[in-house]
């Protein structure tokens, strides 16, 4: 074990000498892609099938490489073979003899493995001429295609580490810090704070030890970016925690994982105790000199656990519930000493920032937002999956270059960033070039980059309704404005969605949304009003059409719609008959049918069963 | 209750009260729930009073107070499962099951839950069955599905 241990910097370069001569480039190597969207597609079938497949064909020497998220979800599992870098999409263990016995064996491709593009019919390649990826930067989800997190070596191959002997033995504390703050990291967590700020406060904090922390407490529906960094390349966020320490000052460090991310969780406890046995972790760090410890702590699944109060508390075994921040936890967090907490995101960027430092840095993105962001492109977008791009971009080249498009070439109504805390940003402003400034400014925020596209299908009022309702649970109740703000605004926009709509509930929406941006204890509470406001901003018109006419026009809310049969296409197949939960469906075999509206519950159950697009909604 | 085994996992945590959390995972993995005497054992072993761990336990959507079934059902409604019609999947869930989320039907079988989103989104809707996962799921696959972890009518009955 201590054989391993690296002492010197110069140890950290012949180990990875070592490393690289070990790899003959020629080999054939199979990377699958095992994140957890993968996983759930079956990537582990294909991972066995290959490793069986290999040796059946006896192919002597070839590298599986079981790796986190390569971000193209929809297409997953992806499969790409190197050293061609031939990437296959969407591939079934059926595939995988062929594969093998051609890509492998012979370098051949297989063509109907590979991404077609679906407007022109091309085929590709490689991954780098898909759109999806073609239109990215991606600066840390790189090298999650290349590295198994499993293995500290795969990491250390590509450079890992390095930045760390850097700061270490290059760098004062003080220069690290300067560097940080020159290249104006923002928070990658949702408020976009300057990261060297908080940094320098904590540092300068009186109180020992200082802490430090990486929130891991991803609890946005509809976000996974951290999660992704997290399973797929652990080290680059402990690297990060371990160069933060080091200006900061601290021995300690805590990764604060939701358990619902079981593979983050193993991963990240792998990366741990393989940069222990590294020495890169633990006293003496690379025989720097510098001592710092690091644990992993499983959370237990609370939105409001992700505010930074909250997180502490938690951490010390308690109820994740925030406190009033007269002083903010940089300066008396965790038991009461200075604490720094980033999220995972801010983390793994400081590496980058280090090796090739903050003029490079701040030579992306825009003024005041500087780097990469990573989003989770979801909802109804034709390309889901996690994308990373430059500060600046607009919101129509991530939906359209890279998302490609609307899902069935609906056309596009909105989108939400920021998660819960943010807001529904209308195809008005769809060209807006967004960063943390641009996206407050909407009325929205970035959030930790969840981003939600929405068709012309949805109702944003029920989307209002359903944000506020998620907040509902999740509010720890702690204060006031937010516990019964959040309780009155779910059952003023459950009236409206319900047909029961006054007069007078759009102002009250607003005057509540006052009071708990004013008044709440935490950020859950003072941002938890945007959906609301942005949607009341951007599509008064449903509100209305819900308040004044009893109407959904995009027949989503129940209460207001009804399900009939069109007697021109009703073939009378039984298939609704049968399918009805309610028994609401009368009718004789190839006679039309008739939905009886007052056994009808509305769950559109025959809808989804018609084969001739008889059953309507009015 | 199994004292040995739960004073094995209090020992593997050093039984430092920080370790609350943990402590209380291992022992639900052990029962699949978090009994009333037990949480009275871990609060004595900790030297932490009832109402500290049983606040816990309650405030985390992960720990159960109640006995759960032998699957677990999740239907996501993140977001991204939301508007891709993840609530229909789970009014199909709960009217086969003859139960609401977050409850457990009277045989034991299966416990519902809605959860915030799983993390793969790519799938919406998803169900995730013990730890199978079902994506793109269209509601009338659900009942099929169920059948497959020994479904039957019979099941049909709340747990009160």
């Amino acid at each position: 074990m201590t054989r391993k241990k690296i002492k010197s910097s110069s140890d950290l370069d012949k180990l990875r000498q070592k490393i690289l001569a070990k790899r003959d480039p020629k080999i054939p190597c199979i990377t699958v892609c095992a994140g957890t969207g993968c996983q759930a597609y079956g990537s582990e079938n294909v991972v066995v099938a290959l490793q069986e497949e290999v040796e059946n064909q006896e192919l002597g020497k070839v590298y599986i490489r079981v790796t986190g998220c390569h971000g193209f979800c929809e297409r997953g599992p992806l499969v790409v073979i190197y050293p061609q870098g031939i990437c296959y999409t969407e591939v079934k263990t059926e595939d995988v003899p062929d594969i093998v016995s051609q890509t492998v064996r012979e370098g051949q491709i297989i063509d109907r493995l590979l991404y077609t593009e679906p407007n022109t019919g091309e085929k590709i390649v490689h991954e780098s001429g898909i759109p999806f990826y073609k239109y990215q930067t991606r600066l840390l989800l790189e090298n999650n295609l290349k590295i198994d997190p499993k293995n500290i070596e795969d990491y250390i191959a590509l450079g890992g580490y390095s930045a760390l002997a850097k700061a270490l033995f290059e760098m004062t504390p003080e220069q690290v810090l300067e560097e940080v703050k020159k290249a104006n990291l923002r928070g990658r967590g949702g408020g976009g704070f300057p990261a060297g700020r908080k940094w320098e406060t904590t540092r300068n904090a009186l109180g020992n030890p200082k802490y430090v922390i990486v929130n891991c407490d991803e609890g946005d529906p509809g976000a996974y970016m951290n999660r992704s960094l997290m399973e797929g390349n652990p080290h680059s966020v402990i690297e990060g925690l371990i160069i933060g320490a080091y200006a900061i000052g601290s021995p300690e460090g805590f990764i604060y994982v939701r358990e619902e991310y079981p593979l983050a969780v193993e991963n990240t406890s792998i990366a741990l105790a393989q940069a222990r046995e590294y020495g890169l972790l633990g006293k003496n760090i690379m025989g720097s000199g510098f001592d710092f410890a690091a644990k992993i702590h499983r959370s237990a699944g609370a939105f409001v656990s992700g505010e930074s109060s909250a997180l502490m508390t938690a951490l010390e075994g308690k109820v994740g519930e925030p406190k009033p921040k007269y002083v903010h936890t940089a300066v008396e967090g965790l038991w009461g000493k200075p604490s720094n907490l980033n999220n995972v995101e801010t983390w793994a960027n400081v590496p980058l920032i280090i090796t090739r430092g903050a003029d490079w840095f701040t030579s992306i993105g825009t003024e005041g937002s500087k780097g990469t962001k990573i989003f989770s492109l979801v909802g109804k977008v034709k390309n889901t999956g996690l994308v990373e791009v430059p500060m600046g971009i607009t919101l129509r080249e991530i939906i359209y270059n890279i998302g490609g498009g609307i899902l069935g070439n609906k056309k596009f109504k909105a989108v939400q960033t920021g998660g819960p805390s943010g807001g529904g940003i209308p195809e008005s402003l769809i060209d807006t070039a967004i960063d943390f400034d641009e996206l407050t400014k909407l009325g929205s925020m970035m959030g930790s980059g969840g981003m939600i596209v929405m068709d012309e299908a949805t109702c944003m009022v029920d989307v209002a309704k359903y944000f506020v309702n998620f907040l509902v649970e999740e509010s720890c109740g702690k204060c006031v404005p937010c516990r019964e703000g959040l309780e009155r605004m779910s059952e003023i926009l459950t009236a409206i969605c319900e047909g029961r709509g006054e007069e007078g509930d759009i102002k009250l929406l607003e005057e509540l949304a006052e009071v708990m941006k004013d008044a709440s204890l935490c950020g859950l509470g003072t941002t938890a009003p945007n959906p609301v406001l942005t949607t009341l901003r951007y599509f008064p018109d449903e509100y209305e059409a819900h308040i004044q006419e009893k109407r959904c026009p995009v027949h989503v809310c129940r209460a207001l719609i009804g399900y009939y049969i069109d007697a021109g296409k009703c073939t009378g197949c039984l298939a609704c008959l049968k399918a009805c939960p309610e028994g609401a469906i009368t009718g004789e075999k190839e006679e039309v049918h008739i939905i009886n509206q007052e056994k009808c519950n509305k769950c559109g159950i025959c809808y989804d069963s018609c084969k001739f697009d008889a059953v309507i909604i009015k | 209750m199994d004292r040995t085994k739960i004073d094995r996992i209090i020992e593997h945590y050093g039984a430092d009260k920080s370790e609350l959390v943990p402590i209380l995972y291992d022992i639900q993995a052990e029962y699949r729930w978090l009994p009333e005497d037990v949480l009275k054992y871990v609060a004595k072993s900790l030297d932490l009073s009832l109402v500290d761990v049983y606040g816990v336990a309650s405030f985390y959507e992960a720990f159960s107070l109640e006995p759960r079934g032998k699957h677990l059902i999740r239907v996501c409604l993140g977001t991204a499962c939301h508007v891709r019609g993840g609530p229909r999947i789970l009014e199909t869930a709960e009217r086969l099951l003859g139960i609401r989320s977050s409850e457990t039907t009277a045989d034991l079988k299966f416990t519902l839950e809605r959860v915030n989103c799983l993390g793969c989104c790519a799938l919406g809707p998803v169900m995730v069955v013990d730890n199978e996962y079902y994506g793109k799921l269209p509601s009338k696959r659900v009942e099929r599905i169920l059948h497959n972890y020994g479904f039957s009518s019979s099941t049909e009955q709340k747990h009160d």
